[in-house]
């Protein structure tokens, strides 16, 4: 089976591409389920379910979605495995923009939309940067000329990556993504695997349920601004 | 040049916007008489570790960085005089009995009923298919196999597109934004360019504007005329694909005259017939595949002028009723 981790920025249309590529991936006769995480709610697994994808959803709550993210990939790795796929996509949002899911060895994709402006893509972390191929969305409404400056600053973060424009409304481009995908590896298991980059961590008071704000409430990893 | 034993300031003086990966990536250049490698030994780990980077990205990544900006001066080389079109196959998988050339210049339409497979004819191009696409179809350029690794190249894409639905999102003067668009393209002497672009725009716009409007506050027309304005002359894709123009506001027969004299390729998507006949062939398709290629005919380009001239009278009226006139029969 192949793994690919999808993320990118909340709203950037992951779930459209993912829901295009697998529309493109079944007329090639490949199975492909998806394993949606979110934090609070998410009714997206309904969709993929509507369409008779196989999905798992696991929301992470109060916890850090991307450390959750980490803790569970496995486990839904061999889901994938027991449920014969040939392709499992995990799709998560990168909230904090220096969360990444992605994993050595594992084809990573970021997708980013236009509307986000000239500035984001020097402001997410390893999420893009680190990416092996950057979907960019949403280049239907916006011109030319911007779409051009956009990728150009994609590129200037991530030089290696291959760049792919995506429309999630009609699907164009979907299909030629599927033809990259499938240059993936197939992998047996995922243990021993490690992450391509360390993820933010805390370990402080506020970590544990602490709310007052104080200094003698903080403890642990705590860093302070210079003001 | 050899990147490892240079010192990053001579790096600079051949390539002064390789220090715009340092900016982008958000690393000061704190010592620029170092080698690549002397300085990301001195940048400190809690640095890397709260940007997400790692000494290694840097190295690999600035290299790419430089690899790419030789690459956009060898692509400026890579001129497309021509493109064919190989055919493959219907979705009925009968065979698509066409190969067809075209040059620079030229002005084609594309006909067909929704679904007939007029966006997949349009992405195969664009993708530069060669017989892995559902269609099985293959491109050409100059009458060669293109290059696959032109398929991800930022710096060289074989399509820019144009449609009804595109507007400016971003908040900038048109002046700013255009001088933007020519940095990324590195194009040097940028405010002659950027001059140029404003004032084809111009021409082009029932109503005029200056560089310092912001993008946001032009009309539908002026917009229009500006992306087009600036995809014939900023943009260095050969082939244009255009997907209907409205006709207001905008000189539609100029808007195209400048693309084929700034040497492009002109694919139009349109079931407007005077933008139709405006072409010079139309390739109309049905079930997938390209079934025919007509020519305008002369009778068709008379019928133009015809066509023209309903226009016009629609025009007339619009107007009238805009202004809070009454219509009458005779102008």
């Amino acid at each position: 089976m192949k793994l690919i981790t999808i993320s990118g920025p909340p709203s950037s249309g992951k779930t459209a591409v993912i829901m295009k590529v697998i529309e493109s991936f079944k007329l090639q006769k490949i199975k492909v389920g998806v394993v949606k995480f979110d934090c609070l709610l998410t009714d997206d697994d309904l969709l993929f379910k509507k369409h008779g994808i196989p999905v798992l959803k696991g929301l992470s709550g109060a916890l850090c979605p991307d450390h959750y993210f980490v803790s569970n990939i496995e486990k839904c790795f061999n889901w994938g495995l027991e449920q014969g796929l040939d392709i499992l996509i995990s799709e998560s949002a990168g909230l904090c923009n220096r969360c990444s899911p992605h994993i050595k060895d594992i084809t990573a994709v970021c997708v980013i939309d236009n509307l986000s402006g000239l500035n984001t893509p020097k402001k997410i972390g390893p999420m893009l940067k680190s990416a092996d191929i950057v979907v960019i969305t949403k280049g239907d409404i916006v011109s030319q000329a911007e779409r051009e400056v956009f990728a150009a600053k994609v590129r200037q973060v991530n030089p290696t990556a291959k760049i792919l424009h995506i429309n999630g409304l009609t699907g164009q481009g979907a299909y030629e993504l599927t033809m990259l995908l499938m240059e993936s590896d197939d992998v047996d298991t995922l243990e021993g695997k490690s992450l391509r980059f360390s993820m933010p961590s805390a370990l402080c008071s506020y970590c544990l349920g602490e709310t007052r704000i104080g200094e003698k409430f903080q403890v642990g990893n705590v860093r302070k601004m210079d003001v | 040049m050899n990147i490892d034993t240079m010192k990053l300031k001579d790096i600079f003086e051949k390539q002064p916007v390789a220090r715009d990966f340092f900016d982008s990536i958000g690393i000061e250049l704190f010592d620029e008489n170092l080698t690549l490698q002397e300085y990301i030994e001195k940048v400190d780990e809690e640095t890397l570790e709260d940007l997400g980077l790692s000494k290694d990205f840097i190295l690999e990544n600035f290299k790419e960085f430089l690899n790419n900006l030789s690459g956009i001066e060898e692509n400026s080389l890579h001129k497309v005089n021509s493109i064919t079109i190989v055919g493959g196959y219907n979705k009925s998988g009968e065979k698509e009995n066409i190969e067809i050339e075209i040059k620079t210049g030229e002005i084609i339409s594309i006909v067909g009923p929704t679904g007939s497979g007029k966006s997949r004819l349009l992405a195969d191009i664009e993708w530069m298919a060669q017989g892995d696409t559902p269609t099985k179809r293959r491109i050409l350029l100059n009458g060669e196999v293109p290059d696959r690794d032109l398929r991800f190249s930022s710096e060289f894409k074989l399509v820019a597109q144009l449609s009804q639905n595109m507007n400016f999102v971003i908040d900038l003067s048109v002046r700013e934004f255009l001088l933007l668009h020519a940095e990324s393209r590195f194009v040097e002497n940028k405010e002659d360019v950027v001059d140029k672009v404003i004032k084809k725009a111009n021409e082009l716009a029932g109503e005029k504007f200056k560089g310092d409007t912001p993008l946001t506050s032009l009309s539908g027309g002026q917009s229009r005329a500006l992306m087009i304005a600036d995809t014939a002359i900023l943009s260095k894709s050969p082939i244009i694909l255009i997907d209907e123009i409205e006709n207001a506001g905008i000189d539609r027969k100029k808007a195209l005259e400048l693309f084929v004299k700034e040497g492009k390729i002109v694919l139009m998507a349109t079931h407007d017939p005077i933008l139709a006949l405006m072409g010079d062939k139309r390739f109309v398709i049905n079930n997938g595949a390209i079934v025919k290629v007509l020519e305008t005919s002369k009778e068709e380009k008379e019928l133009l002028s015809f066509l023209e001239e309903i226009d016009k009278t629609l025009l007339y009226y619009r107007n009238r009723l805009r202004y809070g006139e009454r219509l009458f029969k005779n102008k």
